[in-house]
C-alpha cells in the first residue's frame, strides 16, 4: 500500500511534470510513437489482410506467419536491430515494433472479411455490383468491427512494446520504468507504469467503443439471428483483445 | 427469349455439372427447372447471368452470345432472386431495392421513390421501407428480393429457389403473388425449385432434370402430368404414388376428386359444390397436391 | 555461432530457467481458467463481467505489470515471482475466454442427450464436455504459450535469469550475436512447447485428427483465439 501510495505521491509531484523528461512530454512522446507505429502496421497489414480475406487464398500462409512472428520476443527484436544497424535512435526499434503490430492488424483483416455471411456478398455479384464495390460496400462495412478489433490489438501491443523499447535511449514513458530500474526508484518505475497502464486502459476503452459504434444499424436491429454451434461470434460482436504478447 | 445450345459444364474438381443441354426458354413466360438437389438446374439458371461460365456451348439472350456481354453490364440488366433473400443486411428495405438502380447511376430521389412503387407492387406496406432486413419477416423479405430483381424493369427475372425458406402458407401467397405480376407485367421468369407441385404451380414450361443436368421431360404442366417420358419423371411427379391419379367419385354432398388411395383431393370446377373462379391452369384437375384447396384461389 | 559454444553452459542454464518461467504460468492458467470459463459459460449473467475483467488484465502492458506486482503481492522488485504471477494473469485472462467459447462450442443437442442418459454434470462435464471442447483449449493454449514464452523475455529487465538476460548483456556488451542467439533459443523453445501442446493434444483427442468437422471447428476456433474474436 505504501508503496502505491508513493507512486502517486512521484505522479503528482510537480517537479516531474516540469522539462523535457517530464511526464507530459514523455506521455506525448508515447503516444506519438505509438500512433506512428500503428499507422505504419496498419498501412502494411490492413491492405494484405483484405486481400487475402476477399480471394480466400493465403490464409493458411498468413495464420503460420502471425504465428512465427508472435514468438518473435520484443526485447530481442529491438535490441538486434539497434545493434546491427549501429543506430540506437528511434529507427531501428520503429521497424521492429511494426514488424511486431502486424500480426494483430492482419488477423483482424482477414478474419473480418471471413465472417461477413456469403449470402449477401454472392446476392451483391449476381445484381451487378463489381468486385470493388463488392468490397466497399458489402464486405468492408459488415466486417468492420473485426478489423477494428484488431487494429484495438495492434494498439495494445504498440503501447506496450514502446515501453520496453526504453532500454534504448528513446523517449517515451518506458523512460521511468528503465531508468526507475537502474536507480532502484521503486515510486518512480511504479508511477511511470500506472501512468502506462492506464494510457493503454484508456486506448482500449476508446476502441471498444469504436467497435460497438461501427456496427452496422441494420445487424443488430431487429431479432437476434441464430447461432449454429461454435458460432457464437459473428460480425456484430465487439471482440476482446487479441492473443499476442504485450510486451 | 433464352437458348442454351449444347451447354456443358465441368467444374474446376472434375465435377460434371451439366452435360451437352439444349433448351429454349421463350420470352414472357415463366419457365420453371425443377430437379432434386445435385441436378445442375442452379448452375444453368447461373449461367444466364455469367455467375458461372460454361465449358462449351453457346447461351444466348436475343441472338447475343451471353460470353460476349459484360458480366457487370448484364447482371445489372437481369433481375435475380435468390433464396434467403440476399439482402444486404445492413442497408435498409428502400436501400436494398434501390442497389441496382442506384449503381446505375439514377439519382437517390429517383431511386427511392421508384423503391417505394415497387413495394406496392410487390405487396409490401410502405412502412417497413425504413426499416432493416432482420426486421422483417421471411415472406416480407422474400417480397423485398422480388422487388429488388424487378427495381430496373428487367426483361429477364431470374429466380433460385426464392421461396424455398418461408412455410407454406406463405409460399402460397408467394406464389399467387408472383402469377399475379407475371399476368401484370410479362417477364420472361426462369424459376428453379425442388418442389414439382409448385413447378406445376407456376411454370408454362417446366423442365425436369436427372443428376448431371440432363433433361428428363420439357413440356407444359399438363403434357407432362398426362405423359410422363418414363419412370423416373413418373415417380418424381408422383403419378406412381397414385397422388395424380383422379377419378371422381359420386358422394352424398356432390362429385368429390378422389386419389387412388382413397383421400379427397378436390373438386370439379363447375360441379353444383365447387366455388365459382375456374382457373386456366392445368393445376384444376391436376391438384398440386394441397389437399381441399381444390381451386379456390386465395 | 561462436557465442553458443563458447557459452553453450550458460545459455543452458538460461533456457532451464526460461522453461520453468514460462511453463509454470500456463499451467497455472489453464488450470485455473477451467472452472472460472466453466461458470462464465453456464451462468450468462457473469460471462460478460468476466470477459471484461479478463479483458482489462490482458490489456494491461506487461513491463509496467511486473513492476506493480512488488506493491501487489509484496514481492521483492527482483524477484521471479513477478513474472510468473503476471505471465500467469494473462494465461488466465486470455484461457477464462477461450475456455468459454470452447464449453459454448459443444453442440447442445449433445449435451441434452449425455443428460438424458443420466450423466450428473459433474460427468457430464469431464467426460463430455471438456473432450468436445478440447480442440478449441488447445488453439487458445498454443496461442497463450507462444506469448508466454516470447513475454518472459521481457523478465530480464527485473534480472530474472532467462534467455532475455542474452538481449541485455548483448545490449551492453554491444554483441549482436550474443542477442541473436537469445532470438533463436526463444523461438525454437515456442517451437517445441507448441509441437508438445499438438502431441498431447493428438494423444488426448484421437478423433480430431479424422474428424473433419472437429479439425473444421477447431481451425475456426483457433482463428477466434488468435484474433480474440
Amino acid at each position: 500500500m505504501t508503496d502505491i501510495l508513493a507512486a502517486f505521491g512521484w505522479i503528482f509531484d510537480p517537479v516531474n511534470w516540469a522539462g523535457a523528461s517530464g511526464i507530459p512530454t514523455r506521455i506525448g512522446e508515447h503516444i506519438l510513437y505509438s500512433l506512428l507505429t500503428l499507422l505504419l502496421a496498419c498501412a502494411i497489414a490492413l491492405p494484405i489482410g483484405f486481400a487475402i480475406g476477399h480471394s480466400g487464398r493465403f490464409r493458411g500462409l498468413a495464420v503460420g506467419l502471425s504465428g512465427a512472428l508472435r514468438a518473435l520476443p520484443t526485447l530481442g527484436l529491438v535490441v538486434y536491430l539497434a545493434l546491427i544497424t549501429t543506430n540506437l535512435s528511434i529507427g531501428p526499434p520503429l521497424i521492429a515494433l511494426t514488424i511486431l503490430a502486424i500480426p494483430p492488424v492482419l488477423a483482424g483483416a482477414y478474419s473480418g472479411l471471413e465472417s461477413v455471411d456469403r449470402a449477401p456478398i454472392d446476392a451483391a455479384r449476381a445484381i451487378g455490383m463489381t468486385g470493388w464495390q463488392v468490397f466497399t460496400k458489402v464486405e468492408l462495412p459488415l466486417a468492420l468491427p473485426l478489423v477494428i478489433g484488431g487494429i484495438r490489438s495492434g494498439a495494445l501491443q504498440v503501447i506496450a512494446t514502446w515501453t520496453v523499447a526504453a532500454i534504448l535511449p528513446v523517449g517515451g514513458l518506458g523512460r521511468f520504468l528503465i531508468d526507475g530500474i537502474a536507480i532502484q526508484n521503486y515510486p518512480e518505475m511504479l508511477g511511470g507504469s500506472i501512468i502506462v497502464i492506464v494510457l493503454a486502459l484508456v486506448s482500449d476503452g476508446l476502441f471498444a467503443l469504436a467497435q460497438k459504434l461501427v456496427v452496422p444499424r441494420g445487424v443488430t436491429a431487429g431479432r437476434v439471428r441464430d447461432t449454429t454451434e461454435g458460432e457464437a461470434r459473428h460480425s456484430g460482436r465487439a471482440s476482446a483483445p487479441e492473443g499476442a504478447p504485450t510486451t | 427469349m433464352i437458348e442454351f445450345r449444347d451447354v456443358t459444364k465441368r467444374f474446376p474438381d472434375g465435377t460434371l455439372a451439366v452435360d451437352d443441354f439444349s433448351l429454349v426458354v421463350p420470352s414472357r413466360r415463366i419457365t420453371v427447372l425443377v430437379g432434386s438437389s445435385g441436378s445442375g438446374k442452379t448452375t444453368i439458371l447461373r449461367m444466364i447471368n455469367r455467375m458461372v461460365d460454361p465449358t462449351s456451348g453457346r447461351i444466348e439472350i436475343d441472338g447475343e452470345d451471353v460470353l460476349s456481354l459484360k458480366p457487370v453490364a448484364l447482371r445489372r440488366s437481369i433481375g435475380y432472386v435468390m433464396q434467403n433473400s440476399g439482402l444486404l443486411p445492413h442497408r435498409k428495405v428502400v436501400d436494398n431495392i434501390a442497389t441496382v438502380p442506384l449503381l446505375k447511376g439514377v439519382s437517390k430521389k429517383d431511386a427511392r421513390e421508384r423503391a417505394l412503387e415497387l413495394m406496392d407492387t410487390v405487396g409490401l406496406e410502405r412502412s417497413l421501407a425504413d426499416r432493416y432486413p432482420s426486421q422483417l419477416s421471411g415472406g416480407q423479405q422474400q417480397r423485398v428480393g422480388v422487388a429488388r430483381g424487378l427495381a430496373v424493369d428487367p426483361n429477364i427475372l431470374l429466380m433460385d429457389e426464392p421461396f424455398g425458406a418461408v412455410d407454406p402458407i406463405v409460399r402460397e401467397d408467394l406464389q399467387q403473388e408472383l402469377l399475379r405480376l407475371q399476368r401484370d407485367l410479362g417477364k420472361t421468369v426462369v424459376f428453379v425449385t425442388h418442389d414439382i407441385d409448385e413447378a406445376f404451380k407456376l411454370g408454362d414450361q417446366v423442365v425436369i432434370f436427372r443428376k448431371g443436368g440432363i433433361v428428363a421431360q420439357k413440356g407444359t404442366p399438363s403434357e407432362i402430368l398426362a405423359d410422363p417420358a418414363d419412370d423416373f419423371v413418373a415417380s418424381f411427379i408422383g403419378a406412381d404414388r397414385g397422388r395424380r391419379a383422379l377419378h371422381v367419385e359420386e358422394t352424398p354432398t356432390g362429385s368429390v376428386l378422389v386419389d387412388s388411395d382413397g383421400r379427397p383431393a378436390g373438386v370439379l370446377s363447375g360441379s353444383p359444390r365447387g366455388a365459382g373462379s375456374s382457373e386456366a391452369k392445368a393445376a384444376t384437375v391436376s391438384v398440386a397436391g394441397a389437399p381441399a384447396q381444390g381451386e379456390d384461389a386465395p | 555461432m561462436s557465442f553458443l559454444w563458447s557459452n553453450f553452459g550458460q545459455v543452458w542454464n538460461l533456457t532451464l530457467s526460461h522453461v520453468w518461467l514460462s511453463a509454470l504460468p500456463i499451467v497455472i492458467g489453464f488450470v485455473i481458467s477451467l472452472p472460472i470459463g466453466w461458470v462464465a459459460n453456464r451462468y450468462r449473467l457473469t460471462r460478460a463481467a468476466l470477459l471484461t475483467i479478463g479483458g482489462i488484465l490482458y490489456a494491461i502492458p506487461s513491463l509496467p505489470l511486473f513492476f506493480a506486482m512488488p506493491a501487489l503481492i509484496g514481492t521483492q522488485i527482483l524477484s521471479p515471482l513477478n513474472v510468473i504471477v503476471a505471465l500467469s494473469i494473462y494465461a488466465l485472462a486470455l484461457m477464462v475466454r477461450t475456455t468459454a467459447d470452447a464449453l459454448a462450442s459443444v453442440p447442445g443437442d449433445v449435451l441434452q442427450s449425455a443428460t438424458a442418459v443420466g450423466f450428473s454434470a459433474w460427468r457430464r462435464f469431464w467426460t463430455v464436455e471438456l473432450p468436445l471442447a478440447g480442440p478449441v483449449l488447445l488453439a487458445g493454449l498454443r496461442v497463450v504459450s507462444v506469448s508466454t514464452v516470447s513475454l518472459v523475455s521481457v523478465g530480464a529487465l527485473l534480472g530474472v535469469p532467462n534467455l532475455g538476460q542474452l538481449f541485455t548483456a548483448g545490449l551492453n556488451g554491444y554483441y549482436p550475436e550474443e542477442v541473436a542467439v537469445g532470438i533463436v533459443m526463444i523461438m525454437l523453445l515456442a517451437l517445441v512447447f507448441d509441437l508438445i501442446l499438438v502431441g498431447v493434444g493428438r494423444l488426448l483427442m484421437p478423433w480430431t485428427s479424422a474428424d473433419r468437422r472437429a479439425r473444421r471447428l477447431s481451425r475456426r476456433a483457433a482463428m477466434r483465439a488468435v484474433t480474440g474474436a
